[in-house]
C-alpha cells in the first residue's frame, strides 16, 4: 500500500517534469523565431578571464558554434523574453496585428537555459530580446532581471548582448549597461517619414535616445576607470545597430551616409544590414519582394568593411550620381575603375594605404607586403603565396618583373567585362567544348 | 648526404638541431629509428633525446625571434605532416644563422611554408573551440569526443581551462586515442584502456545525465527554428562549418 502511494507521487512528479519541458520547448520554439530576424549574432568586443567559482568567460574575438541551413553564423542564444508586443511595425513579425503564437519565458526559465547550453559549448552566451510590454520601461526591468540574475546569482561570466528597448528611460539603460557586454538598439529604417510610415507609434527620437543614453554611459565609464582602474566596466563592448535593407525607398547612399555617420562615434561598433524578408505579405506599405535583396545586402557589407578596415570615406563609395552600389561588381573594385588615374600601384614602393586600395589585396595581405618588402623585392610568385587575388589584382599592380596587363593602361569597359564575364561563362553548360559540325 | 635519425619527439627534433649545430654537420634527412636508409645515404648519425639540449635550443629560440613564431612552430610540429620536421629543421636553422627574425620575409619559401602550415593547424585549433559539444555524463562529468585533421587539442587547452574552469570535462580525440581530463585544478593527458565504447562519439543513454537528453532536444528545436527559409543556402553552411564535424554536433543528427 506505502509503496503503491510513493511510487504514484514519484509518477505524479516525472508527469509534471515531463509537462514542464514540453513547455520549455514550445516556448524556446516560438520565441527562437521571433528572434531569429536580428541578424547580429556576433560575440566579439569583451576580453574576460574566467574568475573563481565564476562560470565561463568572453574570448574577445567572438566564436561561432553553429551555423543554420542558411548559412548564419549561431554564437549567442539569441531569444526572445516575451513576444507580446504593443507596437504595430510593418516590417515586424511580432506586431501587434499579427496573429501569432505568443509566449514568454520566466527568468528562471531563461537563466537555466542559457547556463546549461553554455556549459555544453553549444552558445557564446545569451542575446536577449524582448517584445514591448505594457510599456518600455516594464519591458527593459523584467529583460535586466534576467542578466542581473546571471551575472550576479549565477555568477556567469560568458557574453551578453542586450536589445535596450525603444523608450526606455536613462536609468534602466545604465543599469543595463552594468551587466550587460553589448547593447544595441535597432534603427530599422534610415529615414524618419518612412519609419512613421510603416511604424506610426516610433520616431526617430525613440531610437536615438537609448543610443545616446548608452554612449554617455560608456564614455563616462572611461573616464571613470581612468582614475580607478578597477571601476566596473559598463557595456564593454559598446554598441551595435541594424537597418532592413529593401522594405523602404532608402538608397543605398542614404543606408551608408547613415552607417558612416553612427561609425564616426566610438562606442558604436557595427551596423547590420538586414536584407527584409517579406513576413507579413498582406500590408500593402511594404513592397511584394519575389526575394530577399540578399546580393545588396552582401555589397552593403562590403561598402561598411571598406569604411570601417580600409580607410575609404563614405563619398568614394557612393555619391549623387552613383546613389546605389553595383550588384555586379564589388564596391572596391568600382572605385578603382573609376579612378584609373591613380593605378598601377608599385607595390615595391607604395605606401599601405594606397596597396590597400588595390582590388584583390585584403588587410592581411597588404599587411604581408609591407613586411615582406625590407627583406627583399616583391614578385608575382610570392603574391599568390601570400594570398592576392591575382585574377583582379593583375590589372593594377606592377612589382619588379610583373607589369600589369595592358601595359600600365588601366582600361575600366575592358576589365570590368573581363571579371563579370567569367562567371556567366562558368553557369553556360559545355561552353568550353569544342563542337565540330559534321557535314551530312 | 648526411643522415639524422631520431625518435620523433619534439625534444628529439631540437636536440638533432643542437647536436647539428655541435657537430657542424647538417643532416640533409630527418629519419624516424625504423626508416629504412635513402639511396647514398653517406653519414649517419643517431640522436638520442636530451631535454638538457632540447631546453637550452628552446630557451635560444625564445631569445632570437618573438614567442608568436615560437608557437607557430609548435603548430607546424602539430600538424604532423610528412616532412613537416624536415621544414622546422630548416626554419630553425635559418633563424639561428640570419641576423635577426627572418619570420617576415615571406620571399623565402620555407617560411611562407611553415606559416601556411600553422595557418591550417591554427584554423583547426579554433573549429575544434567552435564545435566540441560536451554531453553530461551521469557523474557530471562533461564529455566531448573529437576527431580533428591535425593533432590540434593541445593547443585548445588554454581556452578549454579558462571557459570552462568551473565543471569536470574531458575532451578525447577518439582518432589518436587520448584525450585531456579536467578535475576543476587542472587538465592531464589521459588515455582510455577501454575506450572502444566511447568511438561512436554518443554517450549512451544510461552513461548520460538525467536531463541531458532534453537539453540536447532543446538545443535541436532551437537551431531548426533560427533557420530563415527565405535564405537557405547549404553550401555557406558546409563552407563554415565542415560536413566532418556533423557527427559530433547533436543539432546535425
Amino acid at each position: 500500500m506505502f509503496s503503491l502511494c510513493h511510487n504514484s507521487i514519484l509518477s505524479d512528479k516525472f508527469s509534471s517534469f515531463v509537462k514542464m519541458n514540453e513547455q520549455i520547448l514550445y516556448k524556446l520554439k516560438v520565441l527562437a523565431e521571433s528572434a531569429k530576424y536580428d541578424v547580429s549574432c556576433s560575440s566579439s568586443g569583451t576580453t574576460r578571464k574566467s574568475r573563481p567559482g565564476a562560470t565561463g568567460s568572453a574570448a574577445g574575438w567572438g566564436i561561432c558554434h553553429s551555423f543554420t541551413e542558411d548559412g548564419r553564423c549561431v554564437s549567442l542564444l539569441k531569444i526572445m523574453l516575451a513576444n507580446y508586443c504593443m507596437y504595430d511595425c510593418a516590417y515586424c513579425i511580432n506586431r501587434r496585428s499579427n496573429d501569432v503564437r505568443r509566449t514568454a519565458f520566466t527568468v528562471q526559465e531563461l537563466v537555466e537555459l542559457t547556463l546549461e547550453f553554455y556549459r555544453r559549448n553549444y552558445i557564446e552566451g545569451l542575446f536577449l530580446s524582448s517584445g514591448v510590454m505594457n510599456n518600455p520601461d516594464y519591458t527593459m526591468e523584467r529583460m535586466i532581471r534576467v542578466v542581473k540574475d546571471l551575472r550576479t546569482v549565477h555568477r556567469y561570466n560568458g557574453y551578453i548582448h542586450m536589445k535596450s528597448i525603444p523608450g526606455a528611460s536613462p536609468e534602466l539603460v545604465s543599469e543595463a549597461g552594468k551587466y550587460a557586454d553589448r547593447l544595441s538598439v535597432n534603427i530599422e529604417i534610415p529615414k524618419e517619414q518612412n519609419l512613421k510610415l510603416l511604424a506610426p507609434e516610433k520616431n526617430h527620437q525613440s531610437i536615438y535616445r537609448p543610443m545616446f543614453y548608452i554612449q554617455q554611459g560608456i564614455s563616462a565609464n572611461t573616464e571613470e576607470r581612468k582614475r580607478f582602474r578597477h571601476a566596473p566596466r559598463f557595456a564593454p563592448a559598446g554598441q551595435s545597430t541594424q537597418m532592413i535593407i529593401g522594405a523602404t525607398d532608402e538608397s543605398d547612399k542614404d543606408i551608408l551616409r547613415l552607417s558612416s555617420a553612427l561609425y564616426q562615434r566610438p562606442s558604436m561598433k557595427r551596423v547590420y544590414y538586414s536584407g527584409y524578408i517579406p513576413v507579413n505579405t498582406n500590408d500593402s506599405r511594404l513592397p511584394a519582394l519575389k526575394q530577399a535583396p540578399l546580393a545588396r545586402e552582401n555589397r552593403l557589407y562590403q561598402a561598411d568593411w571598406l569604411m570601417r578596415f580600409y580607410g575609404f570615406r563614405v563619398n568614394e563609395i557612393v555619391d549623387d550620381t552613383f546613389p546605389y552600389l553595383d550588384l555586379e561588381i564589388d564596391p572596391k573594385l568600382t572605385w578603382a575603375l573609376r579612378h584609373p588615374e591613380a593605378f598601377p600601384v608599385d607595390l615595391n614602393k607604395a605606401d599601405y594605404e594606397m596597396i590597400l586600395r588595390v582590388p584583390g589585396i585584403g588587410v592581411k595581405s597588404a599587411r604581408l607586403i609591407v613586411v615582406s618588402r625590407r627583406h627583399g623585392r616583391i614578385t608575382s610568385s610570392m603574391l599568390k603565396k601570400i594570398g592576392v587575388a591575382m585574377k583582379r589584382a593583375k590589372y593594377f599592380i606592377t612589382c619588379n618583373e610583373l607589369t600589369p596587363c595592358n601595359g600600365g593602361e588601366v582600361q575600366p569597359e575592358y576589365i570590368r567585362k573581363v571579371l563579370t564575364e567569367k562567371k556567366s561563362a562558368k553557369k553556360e553548360p559545355g561552353g568550353r567544348q569544342l563542337t565540330i559540325l559534321f557535314p551530312d | 648526404m648526411i643522415v639524422f635519425r631520431y625518435d620523433k619527439t619534439f625534444d628529439g627534433l631540437l636536440t638533432a638541431v643542437f647536436e647539428a649545430y655541435s657537430r657542424k654537420a647538417f643532416p640533409e634527412k630527418l629519419l624516424s629509428e625504423t626508416e629504412p636508409l635513402p639511396l647514398f645515404a653517406g653519414q649517419e648519425h643517431r640522436v638520442s633525446t636530451d631535454t638538457g639540449k632540447s631546453g637550452r635550443v628552446w630557451k635560444a629560440l625564445n631569445k632570437k625571434v618573438p614567442k608568436e613564431v615560437c608557437s607557430m612552430l609548435m603548430h607546424v610540429w602539430l600538424s604532423e605532416l610528412e616532412g613537416s620536421d624536415e621544414l622546422l629543421f630548416r626554419y630553425i636553422r635559418k633563424t639561428f644563422d640570419a641576423p635577426c627574425s627572418i619570420a617576415g620575409d615571406f620571399t623565402d619559401d620555407d617560411i611562407t611554408e611553415v606559416a601556411k602550415i600553422a595557418k591550417k593547424v591554427s584554423r583547426e585549433r579554433l573549429r575544434l573551440i567552435q564545435f566540441v559539444r560536451f554531453q553530461k555524463a551521469a557523474d557530471d562529468i562533461f564529455f566531448a569526443p573529437v576527431s580533428p585533421v591535425y593533432n590540434a587539442l593541445p593547443l585548445t587547452l588554454p581556452h578549454f581551462t579558462d571557459r570552462f574552469a568551473s565543471q569536470k570535462w574531458l575532451i578525447y580525440d577518439i582518432k589518436r586515442r587520448y584525450g585531456y581530463y579536467y578535475d576543476l585544478k587542472t587538465a592531464a593527458e589521459v588515455t582510455l584502456d577501454d575506450d572502444r565504447r566511447l568511438l561512436s562519439g554518443r554517450l549512451n543513454e544510461e552513461l548520460m545525465a538525467q536531463d541531458e537528453k532534453l537539453f540536447q532536444d532543446l538545443w535541436k528545436s532551437y537551431f531548426r527554428a533560427l533557420t530563415i527559409k527565405e535564405r537557405i543556402n547549404p553550401r555557406l553552411q558546409r563552407q563554415h562549418m565542415p560536413r566532418r564535424f556533423w557527427k559530433f554536433l547533436p543539432e546535425k543528427n
